[in-house]
């Protein structure tokens, strides 16, 4: 069973296709996927706690781990005490150890 | 982690999204990590590493040149490859031949090569994972 690694460098209120990602997301956990969603660029501005940030809360509940970009954190001023539930900091060495052992990767 | 080869595909031209500053970020962590990357660049993507790129004054900041000091893509792309070495990797960087004629930005930075989709194949083929970083 092939994992996944699924970059959203886009927040849902930028394009209404991002909550579509999410859902791909938690679909392939329940197809038995281990999934990630690593959020980078303006895909970080939801990860502060807002009304959009509920999704992160429902993601990490079905399984799919949500990673947020420790750079676009900081290049958008969000401190780690303002992240949403289910959101954790993580660093591109964390992505690229993903990449490497092989998991199938989309950018979003 | 053992030595892995990766390959990344990129499509934004210089100066213009984010995306690319991320690719490169993604290039230049995997090369600390010693792997070997290869980088297909398409459509504008292929500008990165057009040799004339120059750095220029800002009338607006009321900067010249040297004070600017205006960052240039195939500066950081040059220092991927020198940095490649240095982590035991090597970092590969082909443009597509059409494109690059396209955009008449055929002077590229010394390690830059002219190719083909079929250089994007071979190099996907041989990698352990590829990334396509899209435009929209």
């Amino acid at each position: 069973m092939p994992n996944y690694l699924l970059f959203e460098s886009q927040e849902p209120f930028e394009s209404a296709e991002v909550p579509r990602h999410y859902e791909l997301a938690a679909g392939l956990v329940r197809e038995g996927n281990q999934v990630t969603v690593f959020l980078i660029q303006n895909g970080v501005l939801v990860a502060r706690r807002s009304v959009g940030s509920d999704a992160f809360a429902r993601l990490a509940h079905a399984g799919v781990s949500v990673l947020a970009d420790e750079v676009s954190l900081k290049e958008r001023g969000i401190p780690p005490s303002r992240l949403a539930d289910g959101v954790k900091i993580a660093t591109l060495d964390q992505v690229v150890d993903q990449l490497a052992e092989g998991r199938k990767a989309l950018w979003f | 982690m053992a030595k892995k080869h990766l390959t990344l595909v990129m499509m934004d031209a210089p100066f213009e999204n984010a995306r690319t500053v991320s690719a490169l970020r993604l290039i230049d962590a995997a090369l600390r990590r010693g792997h070997d990357v290869t980088v297909f660049a398409y459509e504008g993507a292929v500008s990165l590493t057009f040799a004339k790129q120059a750095p220029h004054a800002n009338a607006v900041h009321g900067r010249d040149a040297v004070q600017e000091d205006h960052p240039l893509p195939k500066d950081w792309i040059a220092a991927l490859m020198g940095a490649a070495g240095r982590h035991g990797g090597q970092l590969e960087w082909i443009n597509c031949g059409l494109c690059v004629d396209e955009r008449g930005v055929g002077e590229a930075i010394p390690g830059a090569q002219r190719g083909s989709p079929a250089d994007l194949w071979k190099a996907a083929e041989a990698s352990d994972n590829t990334l396509v970083i899209g435009t929209r």
